[in-house]
């Protein structure tokens, strides 16, 4: 008999549509009981468009290739020592965020896709939502192997995933995945797959992959690349799942755009660690914060909007403000980190005279004015020995849980942008309209928020002093502090030969 | 910067991971399988409580009633992590390709006789719904589960599961000619066959099960470990010597899977088995209620795969599980 030639969609659908069944043994509704509480209506689940036809047997072909070639470079680098071939050492704080900071969410990735792979109705979302969690699970683990031998030779890399459960500015984003995963499954792939991965990935992945690029970091540059081909698959999901979800019922789209407005804002506070990271941390940038907001948001995330207009979605709450702080953002985040940098896992220090440079150039309105005295100011203060760490600790928002150190960027920009409401008689802090329109809308939820400051007030983490704090923090002595203070860079120096400390590091 | 420094001139400051120490101690750097399985999963202060689960946290001990001192007391001797498990994977997947090519090519299965073919389409065709639930209850294994050395497996066999149902689906369109009427006959038996409902009840029951742990059981130690050896095995071998050897090359996976899988499932059984006498007599309780309801509901298909000595052939792979998870420390 000659066989009917199947196309790659027929082909895709026969895969993997027909295998699962209407149970009758069992109601659906519990052996799928988290789908519907949310009141997203989904009244056909075959309406759904599989964003990428990946078999298993293709899925483990690819990924093996792509797994083949990464742990070669890896393996030829740590070999090398390629470590000695970074533009500077102090580069290496950006890693220290990055496994600390990002490598715990690709975890949380993995296990919020995984609930989603086997508790969506729809058999063809599941296995979308399968198959992003099984690749979360492998930049989980590629980023701890590409890192493992950095932590060989830095400090502060060595116990991250202990540490992302307790440290202070790490409940940023430990917090903002957990607001996804405790959320029901629509929001959590509205929050991930859509608000972080499409609207705003390029944020992140920009600075710390062309980062690591422009850095000398071929082991980062590796594993990002391999991870690209990944992040392609769960964007054209995050676009899938919305447009789905909106074509299903009208009555999704309020639902919808309260989810968008809300984890635009909460993502876009986590990338404000990125925003310090990439102005502040990498020695060669490839581009400014503000730059890349600019593009990746104002003009890419606008057309998005714009085409998503025809289902009745607009820009997110909030978007004018993050626009108008994006001259702001990083130097506020980086002057905070070099202020407790007493108590960070990475080293802070003040820019160098041509990263100062730089930085009037790509912010001439608010560089010069606001920040460079501020960062002058310590860093002669250091040179006399008068520099002192913050000794109290800071008051910390409620939701995004960074201290409060944004301002009114519209109006007074040194002024503390300082929010509040009361719920059942106590009184919650918020840094932004953003945050403080996110507690009222979910007021049970955020008041749950252990916010490490409080913590630590309440005895839960050690001991009252800084030195107790850090030690249960398993934070070492030589992992935080200024750079050069630092014995990475002692070591840095010496591996290239020079015993006299430089006055001023990231340029060389 | 060009600056030549030979590997052996530049002192490491730690040799891994303080997570990895401080279980395996520094005697020599830990595998890599060791770093991607370990302590990656999140254990404490919890921000806010599943919607979707206010008695629980996200991560959660008590979602079985297993107890464990240490969660990461077991250790998969496969070594999986993302790496070892594609790789390993994709070369399965390279024969099974070839083979496919092949009998496709040659129109192979054209020429299997017709109580073959039948055969086929009735036993092992249907299979794939069964693929399909283990893919379910591997998923939420990973999601309620504890531990991500544990999660990261379960993992994996979801993803496992999933690509052996495409197999056999692909084995009932080659069989059509790329039709699908042996696999809607086969969905039809499964819904509707009373040969398959026992099965399809005990599956369904599955999807509604509240302990994870329990769920293992079930699927893992016993729905596989008396299904892989009755129908991928001894069933295979019953078509193979009437004339049925092409199924055998379309099918290689799946015992060639089991095979690996078992040293994983016999593992996770031993360390949680060893771990207190409230564990043990806690295996031994579900192993007890799935072992009998699992033959009972396999019984039916056994016998239409094997004709009388269905019962005896079930009988004797019921012996092979009891006396395999017997030597882990399960007992009846
Ligand atoms: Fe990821
Ligand atoms: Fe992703
Ligand atoms: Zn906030």
């Amino acid at each position: 008999m000659a066989a009917k030639k199947l196309n790659m969609r027929k082909r895709y659908e026969l895969l993997t549509r027909g295998i699962g069944w209407e149970t009758s043994y069992q109601k659906m509704d519990d052996v799928f009981p988290y789908d519907t509480f949310e009141g997203i209506k989904i009244t056909d689940w075959d309406k759904w468009e599989d964003p990428f036809r990946l078999t298993m047997d293709a899925y483990w072909k690819f990924q093996a290739e792509k797994e083949k070639k990464l742990y070669a470079i890896i393996d030829s680098f740590a070999q090398n020592n390629g470590q000695t071939n970074l533009a500077d050492a102090s580069y290496l704080s950006a890693i220290k965020l990055f496994i600390t900071g990002v490598t715990p969410l690709e975890y949380a990735a993995h296990h919020g896709f995984a609930h989603l792979g086997r508790h969506f109705r729809g058999e063809g979302a599941r296995v979308a939502c399968q198959m992003q969690a099984i690749d979360e699970l492998r930049h989980a683990q590629t980023q701890i192997h590409t890192i493992s031998h950095y932590n060989k030779h830095f400090t502060g890399l060595h116990d991250p995933f202990y540490q992302s459960d307790r440290v202070w500015y790490l409940s940023v984003p430990k917090s903002f995945g957990e607001d996804a995963l405790s959320a029901g499954p629509f929001e959590f792939i509205t929050s991930i797959s859509f608000a972080f991965e499409y609207v705003l990935t390029n944020l992140l992945f920009v600075p710390f992959m062309s980062g690591a690029a422009y850095n000398g970091d071929m082991a980062t540059t590796t594993f990002g690349f391999s991870a690209q081909s990944d992040e392609s698959r769960h964007m054209t999901l995050g676009l899938e799942i919305i447009k789905f979800m909106l074509e299903q019922h009208e009555d999704n789209l309020p639902i919808i755009q309260g989810w968008i407005d809300k984890h635009f804002w909460r993502a876009y506070r986590v990338l404000a660690l990125v925003s310090a990271m990439q102005d502040y941390m990498l020695t060669n940038t490839p581009m400014s914060w503000k730059e890349a907001w600019d593009i990746y948001f104002v003009e890419n995330g606008g057309a998005l909007f714009e085409d998503l207009g025809r289902y009745g979605l607009k820009m997110p709450k909030h978007h004018e403000l993050a626009t108008a702080e994006a001259e702001h953002l990083s130097h506020q985040v980086w002057s905070v980190f070099c202020a407790l940098g007493n108590a960070t896992g990475f080293h802070t220090f003040e820019p160098s005279d041509e990263k100062m440079d730089w930085l009037s150039e790509k912010y001439p309105n608010t560089f010069d004015k606001y920040y460079r005295p501020r960062f002058e100011h310590w860093k002669k203060q250091k040179e006399d020995g008068t520099f002192e760490y913050l000794a109290s600790l800071p008051q910390l928002c409620q939701v995004c849980q960074i201290p409060m150190i944004f301002t009114e960027v519209k109006t007074d920009p040194m002024q503390l942008s300082f929010r509040n409401t009361k719920f059942k008689g106590d009184n919650y802090h918020f840094c932004s309209d953003g945050c403080k329109d996110i507690f009222e809308n979910e007021p049970e939820k955020y008041v749950q928020a252990w916010l490490p400051v409080h913590q630590i007030f309440q005895g839960n983490c050690g001991g009252a002093t800084i030195p107790e704090v850090l030690k249960w923090y398993k934070f070492e002595p030589e992992d935080g502090g200024d750079y050069f203070d630092s014995q990475d860079f002692r070591r840095w120096q010496e591996w290239h030969g020079k015993d006299e400390p430089a006055k001023t590091g990231s340029d060389n | 910067m060009s600056i030549e420094i030979s590997a052996k001139s530049i002192t490491p400051i730690r040799l891994s991971y303080g997570n990895l120490i401080e279980r395996f101690g520094d005697k020599r750097p830990p595998s890599r399988y060791q770093e991607a399985a370990y302590d990656v999963q999140p254990t404490a202060n919890f921000h806010y409580r599943p919607l979707w689960d206010k008695n629980h946290e996200i991560y959660d001990t008590s979602r079985t009633a297993i107890v464990m001192e240490d969660w990461y007391s077991f250790a998969d001797p496969r070594q999986y992590y993302y790496g070892t498990y594609t790789i390993a994977r994709s070369k399965q997947q390279e024969v099974a390709e070839h083979n496919y090519a092949f009998v496709d090519k040659r129109d192979l299965l054209e020429e299997l006789p017709d109580d073959i073919k039948q055969s086929v389409r009735d036993i092992l065709i249907p299979l794939r719904h069964i693929e399909w639930g283990a893919n379910m209850n591997n998923c939420q294994i990973d999601c309620m589960g504890y531990g991500s050395t544990i999660c990261s497996v379960a993992m994996f066999n979801a993803m496992d599961r999933l690509g052996m149902a495409q197999y056999i689906t692909r084995i009932g369109l080659l069989l059509d000619g790329n039709e699908t009427t042996t696999l809607d006959a086969a969905k039809k038996d499964w819904m509707e066959g009373p040969q398959w409902q026992g099965l399809r009840h005990a599956v369904e029951d599955m999807f509604v099960l509240e302990d994870w742990f329990e769920l293992m059981v079930a699927q893992n130690f016993v729905l596989d470990g008396l299904l892989f050896p009755l129908f991928w095995d001894r069933f295979e071998r019953k078509l193979s010597k009437n004339g049925g050897g092409t199924i055998a090359m379309l099918t290689e996976f799946m015992p060639q899977w089991y095979s690996e899988t078992v040293r994983w499932t016999n593992a996770l059984a031993k360390v949680t088995a060893a771990e207190s006498k409230e564990n043990k007599e806690l295996l031994s309780t579900w192993l007890n209620k799935w072992v009998s309801r699992l033959c009972e509901a396999i019984e039916p298909v056994a016998v239409e795969a094997f004709g009388p000595e269905g019962t005896s052939e079930l009988a004797e792979v019921k012996e092979e599980l009891l006396a395999r998870l017997g030597k882990q420390g399960l007992t009846i």
